[in-house]
């Protein structure tokens, strides 16, 4: 191939000279170019190497469907692998290289890979992987694991960077009536006349330019285009590929923001992935050339034919001086023409007989001929030609360029998407979109109509299909019939080669050969995704947009069986790779998620936490003093705890305010435990199952009036109580009057825990005689004030096991009352503590918590029986025993002790029988601590049987994932002050 | 992306929503047998067609909704709010 920049051709503007880097060394362009355009009118041929064979490849298309100019743009972080060379955008400062070769594509080592070419057959990796014996000449798999190394290093395409993706990505939303997929001629009449109706329309293109292949002709204005559209009100969004269709007619499409640019806004994302919500969707996505399967149909110089037109209008440039065309269709004879007329020497060779075309004489034609091989390995030398009927006897024609055209596929995997299955059109040899029911119409080329003429009335047609749907008219609708060539095509995927091993490309990013589809049949694939599997046919990122209905026919061949009854395989989305930055959009970093905090979160920062995440929460996690460790930290605390006392911020616990006159009726129905006669002022520990008898959560209910409760749940269940309580009273109990809110971001909330709380109490409060072992008794509640003034709750409850309280506050006064809290708990050596003392503490009492109520556990098993009322009925009271959930061999809560004190052990340590460490043992450890209190580490978990089962017997703690071993006891989980005085006192 | 219109809130899309389950199942009474109980909560009908189900408007209006939706084509056929005096307020307001 020679290809040359040609005068008076192209929309590209030549007084803008553009500089770019290919392969390290400078050319330059056009604005208006593609990277492909720019590297044909540079006459470079070679710009990409094969996947598994590393065989030269060129240019092969001018559109998203290309195979062989795949290239890699950018360094550093900002490198992009696999980019098609004929979608990027030429820009000043652009760098590109060749990928898949060492040191260059011009010059690869890994060509050596094209002589091994029956070791890299279909199947070569499933064989050889599996370990069987590989080649005549080697003996076992040995040889092959020598192999494996070079092998895998040579094959594989471009390489991503390692870094951070330095660029920023945007999510956007779009509403509209309509939504046009394509700007070529159907889509454009389409959207023309939905707009014309006042209908809210979007047009999207992939393309930078409107006009689909419009852009092929000569005299045709891009810009012109869009302002004529623009000016009707129509939302023209180019360089956006829409690269999936969803339920309720909402598709997904990728806008390239800056990827054209060289030195962009910083303020503007690179990409950004949009979801529009449209009511009707016109599909008018266009259609592919296919190419043809012949021998060496992948030298540099091999190209669809309209390809080469598109270069020629488009770019100006003329892709070969010598050029055979060859076809089995009408499409390419206005190609052939304008070729000749910018001053190529053409050939056509076209596969029917009795056709009729008028073509200047100078080029010649050929029918009833087939191309049969291209002699050359960098650059096509020539064309070795049969006739139809005698495939032996052979003419070669020199030329230095090949043209293909073995039909068009219309591009269906739009429609696919939506789980329509496309139908195989015989006449035109092509699939056309099924029957689709929802709010969508393909219209043109995407359905099989290729005129231009046709394609505009289709999208007319399309237009009206949709503002019927919409309700804004009734015409009647009268479809275009498929087609409209004026001779018809004939059957033409493959001309059979008899060298072996043949190269016949028909998948050409994977080296996928007609002979691997043969072979893959021969080995008993005979469905086409176990097919497309084994051969990879499809899988590369083109997803087979060239080489599918290739593929289909050999198979369809093989099978003796017609193309539709071999079927096609599904298209998914995406249409054209979507880079994961686009995906996650903002959601990057700190964005990742969302971080609650706590209305005190300053304040124990402050005041030295270190923090820890807690589900969305931070919470304070220890205090360190000086140079204390964790474990330094957390067993000062505790022991602070147990000896005076601590401040704790426990705002994190869900809360939920719950009014009306049946709150009562609410509360008493959802815990196990009677709370009908719950006193005002006085709060109840509950728990509550799930229907099925599992216990869902724990918490306390607070009566603060006649109709009013202050309910409160764990951290980590609070949304889904909030969730729970609503989906009860809006579905099951719509009789009950009461209302919930969650009230959790409302309160701020600290626990004082230690025998020095009420002290440290009355200290806070305006008037201190309130808070006695009288007027305050255990589980009761106070509404009351602090010393400045601002009215708070407190309630006496016990995490700890200490005399301990809880005090709340509305969430802005959240720092005024740590203050006043501290500071009057340093008067009695108290001491701030974080979740690992909390952890302590509460595991030295054997107080569950989400680590122990898993969703396996029910209300016996956590050893609270005893808190499931018999006299009434609740959730999950009749579900609560059924089946094996009565049974006594179940696992049950119990505490655990090394045998050798000075042993620790670890969450998550599996329980067994000293002779039988194996499976799932007996029981596993859920949580465990070192306890200042005992002196040694204590754990709580679940046993089968309980304590009772196991109480003398020495088991074993098995730790596989930390190689750990220890011997255990089973004891009581209530390891400390198990009668309970001191939460009395 | 299957979107729902809320009958409080306008047509949203379903990552606004949490799906809850079978709209059709009568729950018994707090006292009633095993056996009913079990069959509430653990015999589902596998549709293929349309299906009444629950969705809670959990990042919007909190409402729970009933809608039907054919299991086939994810077509939703309609919306209404659970609770039948909301379901009047807002067919009222509509
Ligand atoms: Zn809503």
């Amino acid at each position: 191939m020679t290809s040359i920049r040609i005068k008076n051709y192209g929309k590209i503007n030549k007084d803008k000279v553009i500089k770019f880097t290919w392969d390290n060394k400078e050319y330059s362009g056009y604005e208006g170019d593609s990277l492909a355009s720019a590297l044909l009118a540079n006459d470079i041929r070679i710009v990409g190497r094969s996947f598994k064979y590393h065989r030269p490849r060129g240019v092969m298309s001018c559109g998203v469907e290309e195979s062989g100019a795949l290239v890699t743009v950018g360094s550093g972080s900002k490198r992009d692998p696999n980019v098609r060379a004929t979608t990027q955008e030429l820009y000043s400062g652009l760098n590109a290289s060749g990928q898949n070769a060492f040191p260059s594509v011009n010059f690869d080592f890994g060509g050596i890979n094209n002589y091994l070419g029956r070791f890299f057959a279909a199947g070569f990796y499933y064989k050889t992987f599996m370990g069987l014996p590989p080649f005549e000449w080697g003996k076992g798999t040995g040889i092959w694991m020598v192999f494996e190394k070079i092998i895998r290093k040579a094959a594989g395409m471009g390489k991503a960077s390692r870094e951070p993706d330095p660029d920023s990505y945007e999510h956007a939303n779009d509403f509209c009536d309509v939504l046009v997929v394509g700007s070529g001629p159907a889509g454009v009449a389409a959207a023309q006349e939905a707009a014309n109706q006042n209908l809210n329309v979007i047009l999207i293109e992939q393309d930078s330019l409107l006009g689909g292949n419009n852009l092929a002709e000569k005299a045709f204005d891009s810009s012109l285009l869009q302002k004529q559209l623009e000016s009707k009100g129509i939302r023209v969004m180019s360089r956006t590929t829409a690269f999936g269709v969803y339920d309720n007619t909402v598709v997904g499409a990728l806008e390239r923001v800056t990827d054209h640019l060289s030195n962009p806004n910083t303020f503007l994302p690179r990409q950004r992935f949009r979801t529009i919500r449209a009511k009707y969707i016109i599909l008018a996505s266009g259609a592919l050339e296919r190419h043809i399967a012949f021998n060496n149909n992948d030298i540099p110089g091999v190209m669809t034919a309209n390809a080469s037109r598109q270069y020629l209008n488009r770019y100006g440039v003329l892709t070969g001086k010598k050029i055979v065309i060859t076809t089995n269709n009408d499409s390419v004879y206005q190609t052939a023409i304008e070729l000749h007329e910018a001053g190529s020497k053409v050939t056509v060779l076209d596969s029917r007989k009795n056709i009729k075309i008028d073509l200047p004489k100078e080029i010649e034609i050929h029918l009833e001929t087939l191309p049969f091989s291209i002699n050359g390995s960098r650059k096509i030398e020539s064309l070795d030609v049969c006739k139809t009927s005698d495939k032996t006897n052979k003419n070669t024609i020199i030329c230095d360029q090949v043209l293909v055209s073995g039909g068009w596929s219309p591009i269906v995997n739009l429609v696919s998407h939506r789980g329509i299955k496309p139908v195989w059109n015989e006449e035109n040899l092509c699939f056309v979109p099924g029957e689709i029911k929802e709010n969508i119409t393909v219209v043109g080329s995407a359905k099989g109509i290729w005129n231009n003429e046709d394609c505009i009335q289709s999208g007319i047609v399309g237009a009206n299909e949709a503002m019927n749907s919409l309700g804004v008219s009734k015409k009647t609708i009268s479809h275009l019939s498929v087609g409209g060539w004026s001779n018809p095509i004939n059957a033409l995927f493959e001309v059979k080669s008899n060298k072996f091993p043949s190269k016949s490309f028909i998948d050409f990013q994977h080296d996928v050969t007609a002979e691997d589809v043969r072979l893959a049949h021969r080995e008993g694939f005979v469905s086409v995704e176990h097919l497309k599997r084994y051969t990879t046919l499809g899988m590369a990122n083109d997803q087979g947009k060239m080489g599918n209905i290739i593929g289909l026919s050999l198979m369809a061949e093989q099978l003796d069986k017609t193309i539709p009854e071999v079927g096609t395989t599904v298209f998914r989305p995406p249409y054209t790779p979507v880079p994961i930055g686009a995906l996650t959009g903002r959601n990057v970093d700190k964005h990742f998620r969302p971080l609650r905090v706590t209305p005190m979160h300053q304040w124990n920062i402050d005041h030295g936490a270190k923090m820890i995440d807690v589900g969305l929460y931070q919470r304070p996690w220890y205090y360190p003093k000086k140079n204390e460790t964790l474990s330094d930290a957390y067993i000062r605390e505790a022991t602070i705890v147990r000896k005076t006392v601590g401040i704790c911020d426990v705002t994190s616990l869900g809360k939920i305010a719950i009014q009306g006159p049946d709150a009562t009726e609410l509360v008493n129905r959802i815990y196990t435990n009677p709370f009908a006669k719950l006193p005002i002022g006085k709060a109840r520990y509950g728990i509550m199952l799930r229907d099925d008898g599992i216990v869902m959560d724990d918490g306390t209910s607070w009566r603060l009036g006649e109709n009013e409760y202050f309910m409160t749940t764990s951290t980590a269940a609070a949304a889904k109580v909030m969730s729970w309580l609503e989906e009860l009273l809006q579905t099951r109990w719509t009789d009950l009057k009461v209302n919930v809110t969650s009230v959790s971001e409302q309160w701020a909330g600290a626990a004082i825990a230690g025998p020095k709380s009420r002290d440290v109490l009355n200290e806070c409060v305006l008037d201190p005689n309130k808070i006695t072992n009288e007027k305050l008794p255990f589980m009761g509640v106070l509404q009351t004030k602090l010393k400045d003034g601002t009215p708070c709750r407190v309630v006496r409850i016990s995490f700890s096991g200490e005399l301990a309280y809880e005090m709340y506050i509305e969430s802005d006064y959240a720092h005024g009352m740590m203050d006043i809290l501290w500071e009057n708990a340093q008067k009695y050596e108290g001491c701030l503590y974080g979740l690992e003392a909390l952890g302590a503490l509460r595991v030295e009492k054997g107080h569950v918590t989400a680590a122990e109520l898993d969703g396996r556990v029910t209300i016996d098993d956590a050893g609270l029986g005893k808190m499931a009322s018999t006299k009434k009925s609740y959730i999950g009271s009749a579900m609560r025993k059924r089946g094996v959930m009565g049974a006594d061999d179940r696992d049950m809560l119990v505490g655990f002790y090394p045998l050798n004190e000075k042993e620790t052990f670890n969450a998550g340590t599996i329980v067994c029988e000293k002779n039988n460490i194996h499976g799932q043992g007996v029981g596993r450890i859920t949580s465990v601590t070192h306890s200042p209190e005992l002196g040694h580490w204590i754990g709580i978990g679940f046993v089968k049987g309980g304590l009772e089962k196991w109480k003398d017997v020495t088991l074993v703690g098995a730790d596989p994932v930390r190689d750990k071993q220890m011997e255990i006891k089973v004891v009581s989980p209530h390891m400390v002050d198990p009668e309970g005085k001191r939460m009395y006192a | 992306m299957i979107r729902i219109k809320c009958p409080y809130c306008g047509e949203r899309d379903h990552s606004e929503f949490t799906y809850g389950g079978d709209a059709s199942v009568e729950y018994p009474a707090l006292d009633a047998s095993v056996s009913d109980w079990t069959k509430a909560i653990f015999f589902r009908e596998n549709i293929r067609g349309n299906q009444k189900e629950t969705w809670h408007h959990t990042n919007g209006c909190r409402l729970w909704l009933e809608v039907e939706r054919s299991t086939i084509t994810h077509e939703i056929k309609s919306v209404k709010a659970c609770h039948p005096q909301i379901d009047k307020i807002t067919k009222n307001n509509s």
